[in-house]
């Protein structure tokens, strides 16, 4: 017993030490080459800034870079996370509920489809077509619709999951108190999702916010670039400002990290249980 | 049933409706605004070019690959991080943080480590007296690199299903096989390995499609280059529809269409008879 304590604790220490240098020090990379002076940082080397730290220069130079263009980028992405997210957990979890509450002989079809949309990679060009005809396509309310469409699948997944624990007598009791389908689902079953919501929110804020191919598609354009965009055309901007270049990828790093910090076992959990269910 | 209609709207509009489309638009000479027949010309022309071949040849290996190192590495940290390790907390959470950042920072940083000669990694494995590849820069490597990197992002998302998984398992199995005096081995082989499989199938079956459908890693890192050598369905996809071969790209989407649904759809069925329940 005791040898086998033994190698567990020298089993970790050895994994701390490999998992520090494959997980943490590409991190640490990226840190130390976004505060270096643009021409230690063309070294490419993983070592401490010898010409001195320039994080504020270099924070401003990439958030005035193309007239504010990171600024604007931040803005879209926010508003296409936020409001993507609200709308697909509102209406998935409406579908969600009558798939488990009501069923009916449309219930194996809804099934189906909703189970294709996780498995179907998106027609691009006919999608493309179908925004082009209805006005759509090159504009942000547009995208929004888009990764509701392609992201609402794994929402109902999840909620179904849930609604299938809340026992059925709770929607009968407020039946019987005269609530109408609409009172049922917003007081009574919605607000008992809470914490599947805030797991889901939190799991498709982040799909959404890096998400790169969706917008590369269907909102192409300086005017519109949402944050991931926005990163991959400073790749070739900044070739020589890899300070620069850092710099930015670090500032969409933090927010993860701190939503990792506080969040960690919701984000975890939350990913397990839609892996399992889907 | 008025419930369904948010959802089902934007579902069915922008998702469903596309997908049928590029059924008939595959077949056509195309403009967007106008769509003139001509029958299985794009498969044709599809599968007589050599680099779209490769390219449906790479998408295949890329898919494959990810996904087997995917399960057998996944399995083996779960293992190893439910065993009271020495700093079990840690080691779980540096290895599934990759997995929330974005894919277009990771691809952009990588590609920044794997510089051939002035790289992290090459200039790590100088020290060791190792000769390093040269990575993106090579058509031989290019491809497998991208499917490292894709791996060391998103192993964090397998381990965390199969903790999951071997957290399911009664502790008494096993200890009624150690009584019976099994040796650790024959424990993995008759006990556990058969109770994960619902997380392997789940994470098999995840890293396919995503690996299938992957993009944004691979246009971030060489955009298909050298050549043609790290081309995949996507990256095709997506160069054809901005060359302005609209019929071609959606003929490719079809393929890869065709492809998922091949792979996916007896591989979960037969995933499913293997699954014995608890």
């Amino acid at each position: 017993m005791r040898a086998q304590r033994i190698l567990k604790v020298v089993s970790g220490v050895v994994g701390i030490v490999v998992t520090f240098g494959l997980f943490v020090v590409p991190f640490i990379f990226i840190a130390l080459t976004a505060v270096k002076s643009r021409a230690e940082a063309g070294l490419l080397e993983f070592s401490l800034p010898r010409e001195g730290y320039f994080f504020m220069e270099n924070l401003t130079q990439v958030i005035e870079a193309r007239e504010f263009m990171l600024v604007r980028a931040f803005w879209n992405s926010t508003v296409l996370t936020a409001a993507s997210v609200a709308l697909m957990v509102i209406a998935g979890a409406m579908i969600a509920f009558v798939l488990q509450r009501r069923k009916s002989r449309w219930t194996g079809l809804i099934n189906a489809l909703v189970l294709a949309g996780l498995i179907i990679p998106p027609a691009v060009v006919p999608t493309i077509w179908v925004m082009q005809g209805l006005g759509l396509f090159k504009t942000l309310h547009g995208l929004i619709f888009i990764e509701v469409a392609f992201g609402i699948a794994f929402c109902i997944l999840l909620f179904r999951a849930f609604i299938a624990t809340i026992p059925r007598e709770l929607d009968e009791a407020a039946v019987i108190d005269g609530a109408g389908p609409i009172r049922l689902f917003f007081q009574v079953i919605f607000p008992l999702l809470r914490s599947v919501i805030f797991t889901v929110v939190i799991l498709q804020s982040i799909f959404v916010f890096n998400d790169f191919q969706n917008p590369l598609y269907f909102l192409p354009g300086d005017q519109n670039a949402t944050v991931q965009l926005t990163l991959f055309n400073f790749q070739s901007q900044f070739l020589t400002a890899f300070n620069l270049l850092f710099m930015n990828i670090l500032i969409i790093t933090i927010p993860m990290l701190v939503l990792f910090l506080f969040f960690n076992k919701r984000i975890v959990e939350g990913m397990t249980a839609g892996a399992v269910k889907g | 049933m008025w419930f369904l209609i948010p959802g089902a709207v934007i579902y069915l509009v922008l998702f469903i409706f596309p997908t049928i489309a590029s059924l008939f638009f595959s077949l056509t000479r195309w403009t967007l605004f106008d769509a003139q027949f001509i029958g299985l010309d794009n498969y044709t022309q599809f599968f007589s070019e050599r680099f779209l071949v490769q390219g449906l040849y790479n998408t295949v290996f890329y898919a494959f690959f990810t996904s087997g190192t995917k399960v057998v590495l996944g399995m083996l940290l779960a293992l190893w991080l439910t065993g009271r390790v020495f700093g079990q907390g840690y080691l779980r959470a540096v290895i599934f943080f990759p997995v929330l950042v974005s894919t277009i920072g990771v691809g952009i940083t990588f590609k920044v480590l794997m510089d051939p000669f002035d790289g992290l990694i090459n200039g790590s494995l100088t020290v060791f007296g190792v000769e390093g590849p040269l990575w993106l820069a090579d058509p031989d490597t290019a491809l497998l690199s991208i499917a490292l990197v894709d791996l060391w992002k998103g192993v964090g998302i397998a381990t965390v299903i199969y903790i999951a998984g071997l957290s399911a398992i009664p502790q008494e199995y096993n200890e009624a096989a150690t009584v019976d005096g099994a040796s650790g081995f024959r424990r993995f082989k008759e006990i556990t390995f058969p109770l994960l499989m619902p997380a392997t199938s789940t994470v098999i079956i995840l890293s396919l499609i995503g690996g299938l459908r992957s993009f944004d890693l691979i246009w971030a890192m060489t955009k298909g280059g050298p050549g043609f050598a790290s081309d995949v369905m996507a990256s095709m996809i997506f160069k054809q529809y901005q060359a302005g071969f609209y019929g071609l790209s959606t003929a490719g989407n079809v393929v890869l269409f065709v492809l998922v649904a091949v792979i996916i759809y007896p591989l979960s069925r037969y995933l499913n008879k293997k699954t014995v329940e608890l």
